[in-house]
């Protein structure tokens, strides 16, 4: 949630606040650097994702008004731009899920705080893997048939 | 001369002593349970609708009344509508509370935020279990149901 310190592990191997010159703060887990920008990333995402899915359900709810109106949205959802949306929304998506996994695994697991930067690049290397796996296969559907 | 006590970094803003449920540990706790099997579920969302098959490609009304036929899916998807909806909606809150500097807007914002979770966890809920995959239609739309519905 809000700013958080680091357990003593991680603070042992940074120099102590008053014994350094540098002017960011030691050992602090959501203030510059890795811890940070995950965070950014993580409240972006959520609130794309927040915004798509009031849209989503909405257009969802057509089913219930005729299968002609609920083909006519959901083959907006085909065009190639929207395709192209639709992998930045999974990509979104994948980027908040696999991050969140490792926000819980700081506040739960003892050695979660020692190691949320590798856990950071975890995260970015999942992504990777995850969109490789989905994006080609993806675009073939939306740019061929 | 008079001396300034600092309050300690973990001292809450409000009163010291509070009574009763504390709401926003629940909701610390919620964000992460929910978290975890929102995963799973908007994983599999994803994988039937997108990777299976054509893809977003094959998605139509008949698509969805054969998912809809399936109480699995019905529950699949109406539990994935309440906790996406709760788990967006209270970060949504988090995000209000940390930017919205005045109470009358954090009011309004919060107002409009928990008014669209409700209406849409009500329609969607609605959506699902009054779905009919086979609605009474007019002979030159009858193509677009799902092929087990019978001839009109
Ligand atoms: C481009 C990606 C997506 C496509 C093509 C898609 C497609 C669909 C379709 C066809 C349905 C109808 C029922 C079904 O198939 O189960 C549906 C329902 C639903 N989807 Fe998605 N979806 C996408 C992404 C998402 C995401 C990211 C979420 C979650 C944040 C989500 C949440 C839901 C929910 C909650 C329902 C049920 C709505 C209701 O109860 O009325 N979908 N989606
Ligand atoms: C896919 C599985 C998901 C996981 C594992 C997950 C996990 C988390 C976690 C652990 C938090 C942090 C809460 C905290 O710091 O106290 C969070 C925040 C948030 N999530 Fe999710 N989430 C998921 C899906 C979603 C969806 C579908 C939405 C939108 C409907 C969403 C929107 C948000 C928002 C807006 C926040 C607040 C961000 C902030 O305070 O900076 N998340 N999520």
């Amino acid at each position: 949630m809000s700013v958080k310190t680091v357990g003593t592990p991680e603070q042992s191997r940074e120099p102590e606040l008053s014994t350094t010159t540098s002017r960011r703060p030691a050992g602090t887990l959501y203030r510059g650097r890795e811890g940070m920008w995950s965070w950014v990333l993580h409240r972006i995402t959520g609130v794309a994702i927040f915004f798509f899915l009031l849209v989503h359900v909405l257009d969802t709810a057509l089913v219930r008004v005729s299968p002609e109106a609920y083909n006519a949205v959901i083959g907006t959802y085909q065009t190639p731009v929207m395709g192209l949306g639709e992998v930045a929304l999974v990509g979104a998506i994948v980027f908040h899920a696999f991050n969140g996994i490792r926000i819980i695994l700081i506040d739960f697991w003892s050695k979660g705080t020692v190691y949320q930067r590798a856990m950071f690049y975890v995260v970015i290397g999942l992504w990777v893997i995850t969109m490789i796996g989905f994006v080609p296969r993806h675009l073939i559907n939306v740019f061929s048939h | 001369m008079t001396s300034t006590t600092i309050d300690s970094p973990r001292t809450p803003a409000g009163s010291a002593k509070r009574r009763g449920v504390n709401w926003e540990k629940w909701g610390w706790v919620y964000m992460r349970v929910s978290g975890v099997v929102l995963l799973v579920l908007i994983f599999g969302h994803l994988f039937v609708n997108l990777m299976v098959g054509e893809g977003v490609k094959a998605i139509d009304f008949a698509f969805v009344g054969g998912k809809w036929s399936d109480p699995f899916w019905k529950v699949w998807d109406t539990l994935m509508l309440w906790l996406a909806m709760i788990h967006g909606g209270n970060g949504m809150r988090t995000i209000v509370n940390d930017y919205a500097r005045t109470p009358v807007l954090r009011k309004v914002l919060k107002g409009a935020i928990l008014a669209s979770v409700v209406v849409l966890i009500v329609l969607g809920t609605l959506v699902v279990f009054t779905f009919d995959p086979c609605p009474a239609v007019s002979a030159d739309q009858a193509h677009l149901l799902p092929s087990f519905c019978p001839a009109p």
